[in-house]
């Protein structure tokens, strides 16, 4: 059990360096082609969102969490994705 | 993979075999209290960064101007160092959690110590701006950069202290009070690489 939760851990940790050097990458580029800055600025929020949830999930241990608590983390990650897109529209 | 404790006489917790929890048992990291501190400190920052992007509306140009002034490279390297860290202390829970002390302190050590390279770079990214001349007088963008980045990097001092004071006071096999505080202690600390990765694409890469 201890090897498969190192070893899991072990991905998360990949995956969220992989994410970060790809959201630097984008938004150290003068965007995608066909994508503008908002564009781009709305993929890099849902990716640190994504990113900010793998901690909560895996690092927080809340991803076997009750579920109220589970849930409070799932809502306040919809809500500040939502928060930061709407705030970076208007 | 999370255990249960039986309590020897002397109060110290022991995992067994026959209590060891499925892994996907239902169970609250540290104790309910803490998650109100985090959720009401992760809030406080949400509403930062709503103000940070309502005065990045009023002037987009002040703001695009200034970013370009910081060094990015510094930013995703220190992204990464608190992901580093807060995987050191991941795996030091988990430690605790087996009963396995010794390996918990170590892993907690090295969780501080990789995390205090944050503190080393922020204060050079501070020199260098300062040295340049821009401050928190200098206009809206590092009014609000020196803010949120400056609050945050309080909390990243104040985890470091609670990660070392763990490591130092971690000697024995953990009781179940203690892994309570070990718990809490790393969660705040997530919490802290949670807000940062946030902090940094805003403040750092969106534009």
């Amino acid at each position: 059990m201890l090897t498969d939760n190192t070893s899991r851990i072990s991905v998360v940790w990949v995956t969220l360096v992989t994410l970060t050097v790809g959201s630097f990458a984008l938004g150290s580029s003068h965007g995608l082609p066909g994508l503008g800055d908002q564009a781009v600025g709305i993929i890099i929020f849902v990716i640190a969102m994504f990113k900010a949830r793998l901690v909560g999930l895996y690092f927080m241990e809340l991803r076997t969490a009750p579920t109220l608590l589970r849930g409070l983390f799932e809502a306040f990650c919809v809500a500040l994705l939502s928060l930061l897109v709407m705030f970076f529209l208007i | 993979m999370t255990q249960k404790h039986v309590i020897d006489s002397t109060g110290l917790a022991h995992p067994t075999a026959s209590v060891v929890q499925a892994p996907h048992a239902s169970r609250i990291p540290a104790e309910p209290g803490i998650w109100i501190l985090l959720f009401g400190d992760m809030t406080v920052f949400s509403v930062l960064f709503a103000i940070y992007l309502h005065q990045q509306s009023l002037a987009p140009a002040v703001f695009t101007h200034a970013q370009l002034q910081l060094d990015r490279t510094t930013g995703v390297i220190n992204t990464i160092v608190l992901l580093t860290s807060s995987l050191l202390v991941v795996l030091a829970t988990s430690a605790a959690q087996r009963g396995d002390a010794r390996r918990s302190r170590r892993l907690l050590f090295a969780g501080a110590a990789i995390g205090s390279l944050f503190i080393a770079l922020k204060a050079h990214e501070y020199h260098s701006l300062i040295s340049s001349g821009f401050t928190p007088s200098s206009n809206a963008f590092f009014m609000y950069y020196f803010v949120l980045t400056g609050l945050h990097l309080a909390h990243v001092a104040l985890g470091l202290v609670l990660l070392t004071a763990l490591a130092a006071t971690t000697r024995s096999r953990p009781s179940p009070t203690r892994l309570v505080f070990v718990e809490g202690g790393a969660c705040f600390w997530h919490m802290v690489d949670l807000l940062w990765i946030v902090i940094f694409p805003l403040v750092f890469l969106v534009r």
